[in-house]
């Protein structure tokens, strides 16, 4: 309600139902200029749709979602804004460049018809760069493996210069190697003062960037403050596959949680702020 | 010979090609790019009621053709928007419906099924000096846009949630695209006919995606390929007396048997010089079960190395001499 001037994202009482069910419950969630918040949970918890509420790509039942101070019904300041999807891929029906993928990033703050200037090709270089990938801007896309595909993603949002980026599970699947890589480019900005929201399973190399930790849990929030341990590590209880530990990896290994719902879980509303 | 050439019929017919063979495979680019290869078919089925509404009440059919389309285009869109499960469905519904009603409306005009196949397979000496102008006219349209509105099309088709965040009214790029198709079956409807348009927009994508990287270079690469087989349609068939629609095809269709092997070969080339993917975890600690295998290898598992592939989590192991190996930069790993 009350928009304070320094918060970027503001949901208030969001409500969203998906084919009738149930997916968002009254969830009020603020996030302040600067914040580096981990969005974690299981598996259809909510986290996804929770980010992909917050860029209008899925409407509201009930509540108002505000970005930079604006309803998002009126909200049109995107150039603000840097977006990954949740992608198995990046490659499309027909071959395409990382560069031409990159470029596509540059359109919000692109006039229509006119040709990329060298303000936009600078920064699509430079985003190539930030995820490591810059001997292979003119590869095909599809040529790439999953994790390097996943960075291609990352950079695309990242040429826009957002102030604000949303990641939606980046490193679903992806190596160690580009997660580093990934975490590297997020320092980057982090640096530069931008807001992330991040939705992960596991935060491997990027959990030192994690200032603030939502948990969601059957559509609300369970849990919301100080950075907490790994969802990944609640998940693997499930399993069922091996799993590959690096040991010395994982700088918040010790603050292992052995499950999310219980000991922290509280009903929502009852966290102060 | 040359006498053939200068007659105005198929002056007409080569410039009408020309247009035809640059806009057809640019708008075709986007609809494989967004894995719908067919729907200029379906477009295709649907003019058949515009040109045959056209017949029967003796308006040009060209000109009912492409209202027609245009509208098939607008509902394929909506009903792809909203309809997520019977979708495909839906689309057959109005294909079909859109053909039978052509037939139907044919016969009520009194016109003979020969009529209807100038425009189902595609005629030169049919096009009126009127008809040509149109053509050009339209196609230049559907050119520029697609040509002009390329980041923006390309974006929408790659990753629509992305195009929404970053502004973009997804929406109008979507009934945007299906329109151009529309109008560009319509448009192609004189010299390849409505039931083979759909190959001059996709075969040269096809084609030139064998051999490209970008998108901007299939793009382009399928234009030009798409005017090729065009214009040798349309002078093949001015000497002998075949409908342009076939030879047109079947040019685009040779084009694509000549590109295939080319780029397999450059495909498995490029494969054979990059190094092997297995750089993942070489600068990290090891896991406690991790055992390095000594013994030395004649050659670097990889695709189609011979040795049987098996998924294991997050990388693949090749089994050899009875046991799993798992690639790990330079030495392979015991699984």
């Amino acid at each position: 309600m009350n928009t304070a001037p320094d918060t970027t994202i503001e949901i208030d009482d969001g409500t969203v139902s998906l084919g009738g069910r149930p997916v968002l419950r009254g969830v009020d969630l603020a996030v302040r200029h600067g914040e580096v918040v981990a969005v974690l949970g299981a598996n259809g918890s909510g986290k996804s749709t929770l980010v992909r509420t917050m860029m209008g790509l899925v409407p509201t039942v009930r509540g108002q979602v505000s970005l930079f101070g604006t309803p998002l019904e009126r909200f049109h300041d995107w150039r603000r804004i840097g977006f990954v999807p949740q992608r198995a891929t990046a490659a499309g029906g027909v071959p395409a460049s990382v560069r031409e993928v990159v470029g596509s990033g540059r359109l919000s703050r692109r006039k229509i018809l006119r040709p990329m200037r060298s303000a936009d090709r600078t920064a699509v270089d430079d985003a190539i760069a930030a995820v490591g990938l810059a001997d292979k801007a003119k590869d095909g896309v599809s040529t790439l493996s999953g994790g390097q595909q996943q960075r291609v993603l990352i950079a695309r949002a990242l040429a826009g210069q957002p102030d604000l980026l949303v990641l939606d599970e980046p490193t679903a699947g992806v190596d160690v190697e580009s997660q580093q890589a990934f975490a590297d480019a997020l320092r980057g900005l982090v640096d530069r003062g931008a807001t992330i929201v991040l939705v992960a399973h596991e935060l491997g190399p990027m959990a030192p960037l994690i200032g603030r930790s939502v948990v969601m849990r059957d559509g609300r929030v369970a849990y919301d403050g100080p950075p907490i341990a790994e969802a990944a590590e609640i998940d693997h209880r499930h399993d069922p596959g091996h799993a590959h530990h690096h040991p010395g990896l994982q700088q918040t290994g010790s603050d292992y949680a052995p499950l999310v719902a219980s000991p922290i879980d509280r009903t929502p509303g009852a966290e102060d702020r | 010979m040359i006498d053939i050439l200068t007659n105005p019929f198929v002056i007409r017919a080569l410039l009408a090609a020309v247009f035809t063979g640059l806009a057809a495979p640019a708008v075709g680019t986007y609809l494989v790019q967004r894995r719908l290869a067919l729907m200029g078919d379906g477009i295709g089925h649907i003019a058949v009621t515009g040109v045959a509404l056209g017949l029967l009440t003796g308006t040009s059919p060209t000109i009912t053709a492409v209202i027609v389309a245009v509208l098939g285009g607008v509902v394929i869109e909506v009903i792809r928007e909203k309809g997520r499960t019977s979708g495909d469905v839906a689309l057959a519904l109005l294909f079909y419906g859109g053909i039978a009603g052509g037939v139907m409306l044919t016969g009520l005009a009194g016109q003979s099924a020969a009529t209807l196949n100038i425009y189902l397979f595609g005629s030169i000496t049919s096009t009126s000096a009127a008809d040509v102008w149109v053509t050009i006219a339209l196609a230049a349209v559907v050119i520029v846009i697609s040509v002009g509105l390329s980041p923006q099309l390309f974006a929408v088709a790659q990753d629509q949630e992305f195009a929404r965040v970053a502004g973009l009214n997804v929406r109008v790029y979507n009934v945007l695209v299906s329109v151009m198709a529309a109008v560009t079956v319509t448009v192609a409807m004189r010299t390849v006919g409505l039931l083979l348009v759909s190959a001059l927009m996709v075969v040269p994508v096809a084609t030139s995606q064998q051999l490209t990287r970008g998108f901007r270079t299939t793009l382009l690469t399928a234009m030009g390929l798409g005017t090729l087989a065009s214009l040798g349609g349309v002078v093949t068939s001015s000497f002998v007396d075949v409908a342009p629609g076939a030879t047109i095809v079947l040019l685009a269709l040779a084009g694509f048997i000549v590109a295939w092997p080319i780029g397999m070969l450059v495909r498995r080339r490029h494969r054979l010089t990059a190094p092997f993917a297995a750089d993942a975890e070489d600068e990290f600690s090891l896991d406690p079960r991790h055992s390095a295998v000594p013994e030395s290898h004649q050659h670097e598992h990889g695709e189609d190395c011979g040795h049987h592939a098996v998924r294991h989590g997050d990388h693949v192991d090749y089994v050899h001499d009875g046991h799993r190996h798992a690639p790990h930069g330079s030495h392979y790993d015991e699984h």
